[in-house]
């Protein structure tokens, strides 16, 4: 494949998609579809796994503290550090990948190698338009999702340590406190913004633009998830070192 | 009537159209015939303007495709119908949903209006009960008709099907060619239909063009194709026994 024309193609894409906008109308509907299926579709998934680690990040710091140096506090502490600094932004957004976005590249490939797209275009309809603005716009609400998994794995966190018997609620809760930066809420929610944006783009790319028949469809999802995996984690080593470094 | 004047068509090194002229009337059905593979497909996106040719001419009712302006084009494309070969119904709505859709997309009825129009279309193709059932609930001969009723429903002036009775059993598929002939005269539209099924040729060819490697290879009527010397036509349409027996009947007959 060659890279350098594949990104010139993703970039008429998106100028392509703000283009010649679909009727209020009709937008707003496919707009409230999408918000119930890329984003509430995927709340469950979310809280499951978030809870899980969570639990399982606060148990493995305290199974590593073994100097008693070390204050009680630090389970609280790293749990929040890694569920609102890199888990829930993008650890999440790997899963996403899979979830949301082999769902967008099967479902608009799909749609390719059956003609559908052919007949919007004949038609007389902007086909990146219809089909790829409501899945930008809906995932806008992306953020709210990651909110509830930081929440949902500091949750987790906190009760894998008390239940378990590693830490006090008392130390856990001064662990979240301690040392709080605002900006890192910040710069997490920017994170998610953009790994958004990646979300809902690359995988339709792929659709798009993919050839062939069914089977062909199953090739394209997997090479949409490697893709956008491979991008969200390049962007987050870049927004990162921007952003905090 | 649509006139084509030497257009080409390349995809990277395969040049698959490679200079095509011929005229389509309107009110009676055209028929592009040729082999899978020949360019059919290809020759029918470009009288649509879903692929641009590098070379040559398309003039609908006069006016050049190639010299209009993006609003004009737009303007052009609603007064095209297509049924693709497989339907490409929108899955995602119901029967009724994929007929109104471009009603609700380019025009300002209420929705009363749209609603007697659906009912109206879905009757044309005799469709009456199946409003509320998605395209995976129908059976393919059912799909083609709402493929059919979506492609009029705006009134269009040029109908465009590839293959429209692909995947039909025989019945179904002359039931569906007797359609779109009905229809094409009823409403005077400029009807061109890409097939490579005999039947289709024998009964709604009113006018015929036989494509071979990227060139028109011959053109005619239904009724010329019986008489026609050329190699070529003869080998493909008369590729069957049966078909050949059919042509000798016909000819001894005439003599
Ligand atoms: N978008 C495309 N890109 C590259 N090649 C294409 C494309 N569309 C069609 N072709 C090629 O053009 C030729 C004619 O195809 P087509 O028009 O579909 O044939 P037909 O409809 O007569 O069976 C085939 O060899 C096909 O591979
Ligand atoms: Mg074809």
């Amino acid at each position: 494949m060659n890279y350098v024309a594949s990104i010139g193609s993703y970039a008429i894409m998106i100028k392509e998609v703000f283009k010649k906008p679909t009727k209020w109308r009709i937008m707003r509907s496919l707009i409230l579809k999408e918000i119930d299926e890329l984003i509430f579709g995927s709340l469950g998934i979310l809280i499951f796994i978030s809870f899980f680690i969570g639990g399982v990040v606060a148990i493995q710091t305290a199974l590593n503290i073994t100097s008693e140096l070390i204050p009680k506090n630090l389970v609280g502490f790293a749990t929040r550090q890694s569920i609102i600094l890199e888990f829930a932004p993008t650890f999440c957004s790997i899963i996403m990948a899979g979830k949301v976005g082999s769902y967008i590249t099967s479902s608009i490939g799909t749609m390719r190698v059956t003609e559908q797209i052919d007949a919007l275009e004949v038609m007389g309809v902007n086909a990146l338009n219809y089909l790829v603005f409501p899945k930008i716009v809906a995932l806008l609400m992306y953020p709210f999702i990651i909110a509830v998994s930081m929440f949902v794995g500091i949750l987790g966190g906190w009760m894998a340590a008390t239940f378990g018997g590693h830490s006090t609620s008392a130390d856990f809760a001064e662990g979240l406190t301690l040392d709080f930066m605002p900006f890192h809420v910040t710069y997490a929610f920017i994170k998610t913004l953009v790994f958004a944006f990646v979300l809902a783009t690359i995988p339709s790319f792929h659709g798009f633009y993919m050839k062939g028949g069914a089977l062909d469809v199953g090739k394209a999802s997997t090479t949409s998830f490697v893709w956008t995996s491979i991008v969200i984690v390049i962007l987050n080593g870049i927004l990162t070192q921007l952003l905090l470094g | 009537m649509i006139e084509v004047d030497n257009i080409h068509k390349s995809f990277g090194n395969a040049h698959i159209l490679k200079g095509i002229s011929t005229t389509f009337n309107k009110g009676q059905t055209n028929l592009i015939i040729g082999q899978s593979g020949s360019g059919k497909t290809v020759f029918l996106k470009c009288l649509l303007g879903l692929h641009e040719p590098e070379q040559g001419t398309i003039s609908y009712d006069g006016k050049a495709y190639g010299k209009l302006t993006g609003d004009e084009r737009r303007n052009l494309r609603q007064e095209m119908g297509m049924v693709f070969q497989g339907s490409a119904l929108f899955d995602s709505m119901t029967v009724e949903g994929n007929v109104r859709f471009p009603l609700e997309m380019f025009t300002k009825q209420s929705k009363s209006e749209m609603q007697d129009r659906v009912d109206f279309v879905l009757k044309r193709v005799n469709l009456v009960d199946a409003h509320h059932k998605f395209p995976s609930e129908i059976s393919g001969g059912m799909q083609k008709r709402v493929a059919i009723a979506r492609a009029i429903v705006m009134n269009p002036k040029y109908l465009f099907c590839d293959e429209p009775n692909s995947g039909l059993d025989p019945k179904t598929a002359i039931v569906i060619d007797n359609l779109i002939q009905e229809i094409t005269e009823e409403y005077d539209i400029t009807t061109i239909i890409n097939t490579h099924d005999m039947n289709s040729v024998m009964e709604i060819g009113k006018k015929i063009i036989f494509l071979k490697d990227g060139l028109k290879a011959w053109e005619g009527t239904n009724k010329d194709i019986f008489k026609t010397e050329n190699e070529a036509v003869t080998n493909f349409v008369y590729s069957s026994d049966l078909f050949k027996k059919v042509r000798q009947m016909y000819l001894e007959e005439r003599n």
